[in-house]
């Protein structure tokens, strides 16, 4: 007996880029459906149209979890969106079993003027809940958002968190077969947010779950398979981590080529210019950094500032002579300024250097360096969202406690 | 939990809907039972909302009907417009036209509206869309019943009373609603797409009105005559006016007829309604 309860064989979708072509190709498109022509018509891209998904196939079973990653435009909303129903795929085709529960939009229906109870019921039987069933799930629902002195008030005073737990509350009261979530759980305050994801792992042990999100955290912790979606197309990799590490070093080539550099200095400074003694380090080794500056006038207790950035632009590291307590004195004319930053703990990969200049006690710079230097980092350790140091292993010591 | 085979499959292919007609036709009756309860509770979120956020509340069904009375009963007093003799009182005629034509003309703006303010969900939620229409048709219900108890009470109190022919109205007041909901949800496809659709409607319904018996009496002769009779309107507004004023029925033949097509052509819409929404939904949030 399989139990698949869903089934996505060559999925391909066509958007288009151009609003005005995109409202004439959909007049297009009702007419051809009218006419009982398939949708999407031959393979062919129309002017201004791309693949939004493209050969996309892939099974999930009861109890299983998907996660949809790729960055802003992959197609992962696209996706789901096929699967829920809302839109037509142009080729391929797709099988889903039993009551689909999706949250891509919390509190869609709400009306601010009605009550949170009245909104209730209205919310659920959008998602397809019958009067009897949200009876019965009423207080369960009011009690998971938190919010019975405010259930009688209208949801217009709300406040925005408040109206995204009434809505996953009512989203998740369904208990569905395949349940879609889109990204939804970005909202909310942490101990909400934990609530949120024990719901989901309850959910999910009786459907099967496809899950979207770009935090890599979550979709590690969740998820037991992984759908890297890279301008619409993807295969499902079983090693999540494997997933993760594609998604991470697009996104860090991506990062890389997009990196936003800055390079400015102002009297007195008449010239500047800064290097790294390497271009690779490993780990736990030191870097010379070397300032080469030409100053109109002495320049006394300068703030200097070096920022090493990661990537993803999460600053990892600082160095800053006012935090040491540092006394550095710059006199008028060239000179060259050397100091050793380090030792680097950092996880392996490429950081951007920065490097800026001000008087103690003022705001404003007089020089600005922004991502003008980069060094790699070699090593052990893989890339991991929002980490950027790992702490040196010193070994360990194990005793053992008799019992009594 | 029920064993999986027992499950619902549900499909999702490029082949048109259209293709498969049999499918298609059970999908759209067994959507219409599921989407009753939706349709209901949307009704009562809309009219209980329109109506908490409104000082003049169901006051507003009247003021419009009552502000165009009194505009044509000014322009045929003054001499203006000379509208003709009426079997009944001008300010009874153009009255009860007005109400009704007010009663047809929400039911034809109500599908259009009712999508297009159900465009964030329709991107985000799989429901049965015939809820929407649904509930448009209740909302046209609801406010109609107040629009007809006020006029009922107003003829009394100018002295008009329905005879046995009342029996009638209900029939005439659906065919109303259900003609206006045909052509309202004939043009929603369309409407959905481009914003022209909604912005020409007011005009061109009040175009219509001007064709239709409505503040004008039927011409004897002429082209205009020929236009009068044809449009099928006429029949509808005729009878639905002589019912309620105790006036003998006119062109029933033509009355029925318009029914019967209306009835055809609003399953053929529905169908064109279902076939477009995903197509429609692709493209309004693109």
């Amino acid at each position: 007996m399989s139990d698949t309860l869903i089934k996505v064989e060559n999925l391909s979708k066509k958007f288009c880029r151009n609003l005005k072509k995109s409202l004439w190709y959909g007049m297009k498109d009702l007419g051809s459906e009218l006419l009982g022509r398939t949708h999407g018509g031959k393979d062919e891209l129309r002017p201004e149209e791309f693949w939004a998904i493209n050969d996309v196939s892939f099974e999930l079973r009861r109890g299983e979890c998907l996660g949809l990653i790729g960055r802003n435009g992959a197609g992962k909303t696209t996706l789901l969106r096929m699967l829920n129903g809302l839109i037509k795929p142009d080729k391929g085709r797709i099988e889903m079993r039993g009551r689909v529960g999706a949250l891509i939009a919390l509190g869609a229906g709400f009306n601010p003027i009605l009550t949170g109870r009245e909104n209730i019921y209205v919310n659920g039987s959008v998602l397809g809940l019958a009067k009897k069933e949200i009876d019965t799930k009423v207080d369960e629902i009011i009690d998971f958002a938190d919010i019975r002195e405010f259930i009688d008030s209208p949801v217009q005073s709300y406040s925005s968190g408040m109206q995204v737990r009434l809505g996953f509350a009512v989203a998740t009261a369904m208990e569905p077969d395949v349940l879609l979530l889109d990204e939804v759980l970005a909202v909310g305050d942490a101990g909400f947010r934990h609530r949120c994801y024990s719901r989901i792992g309850q959910l999910q042990r009786n459907a099967a779950v496809i899950f979207v999100s770009h935090s890599m955290d979550f979709i590690s912790q969740i998820c037991d398979r992984v759908l890297y979606l890279q301008h619409g197309r993807g295969t499902v990799n079983s090693q999540v981590t494997n997933g993760i590490a594609a998604y991470l070093a697009e996104n860090q080539e991506h990062a890389a080529e997009s990196t936003d550099r800055a390079r400015a200095f102002y009297p007195p400074i008449i010239d500047a210019a800064l290097s790294l003694s390497r271009e690779s380090v490993n780990y736990g080794e030191k870097l010379d950094v070397r300032l080469t500056i030409d100053i109109a006038q002495e320049f006394i207790k300068p703030v200097i500032n070096l920022a090493l950035r990661s990537e993803s632009d999460q600053v990892a590291a600082i160095w800053n002579t006012r935090q040491h307590g540092a006394c550095v004195i710059i006199p008028a004319g060239r000179s060259e300024i050397r100091f050793a930053i380090g030792p680097l703990y950092l996880l392996p990969g490429k950081y951007n250097c920065s490097i800026s200049l001000r008087e103690d006690g003022s705001a404003e710079h007089t020089l600005w360096f922004h991502n003008q230097a980069q060094i790699k980092v070699k090593g052990q350790g893989q890339q991991m969202a929002g980490v950027s140091v790992l702490l040196p292993y010193h070994g360990h010591t194990l005793k053992k406690i008799a019992s009594s | 939990m029920k064993p999986t085979k027992d499950l619902k499959t549900t499909v999702y292919s490029p082949e048109s809907s259209i293709a498969s007609p049999v499918k298609l036709i059970g999908g759209m009756f067994r959507d219409l039972m599921d989407g009753r309860e939706l349709a209901w509770r949307l009704a009562v979120r809309d009219i209980s909302a329109q109506y908490r956020q409104t000082a003049l509340g169901l006051l507003w069904a009247f003021i419009l009907p009552l502000a165009h009375t009194f505009t044509w009963i000014f322009l045929n007093g003054s001499g203006i417009v000379s509208v003709g003799e009426t079997e009944l009182p001008y300010p009874v005629y153009v009255f009860t036209g007005t109400m009704l034509w007010a009663i047809f003309m929400e039911a034809v703006n109500a599908p259009l509206q009712q999508t297009i303010a159900a465009k964030p969900m329709l991107a985000k939620i799989n429901f049965p869309r015939e809820a929407l229409v649904v509930s448009g048709i209740y909302q046209t219900l609801f406010n109609s019943a107040i629009k007809i108890v006020l006029l009922m009470a107003a003829l009394i109190i100018l002295g008009v009373y329905p005879g046995w022919r009342l029996v009638w109205f209900p029939l005439g007041a659906l065919s109303l609603i259900l003609a206006g909901t045909t052509l309202g949800l004939l043009i929603t496809p369309v409407g959905l797409l481009y914003s022209d659709v909604g912005k020409s409607l007011p005009l061109l319904l009040q175009f219509l009105m001007y064709l239709t018996p409505v503040v004008f009496p039927m011409p004897s002769s002429g082209l205009a005559a020929i236009i009068f009779k044809l449009n099928p309107m006429t029949p509808l507004v005729l009878n639905v006016r002589n019912w309620l004023t105790g006036l003998p029925s006119e062109y029933l033949g033509y009355f029925f007829l318009i029914n019967g097509l209306i009835v055809a052509l609003l399953f053929i819409v529905w169908i064109v309604y279902r076939a477009a929404m995903p197509i429609l939904i692709e493209r309004m949030s693109a």
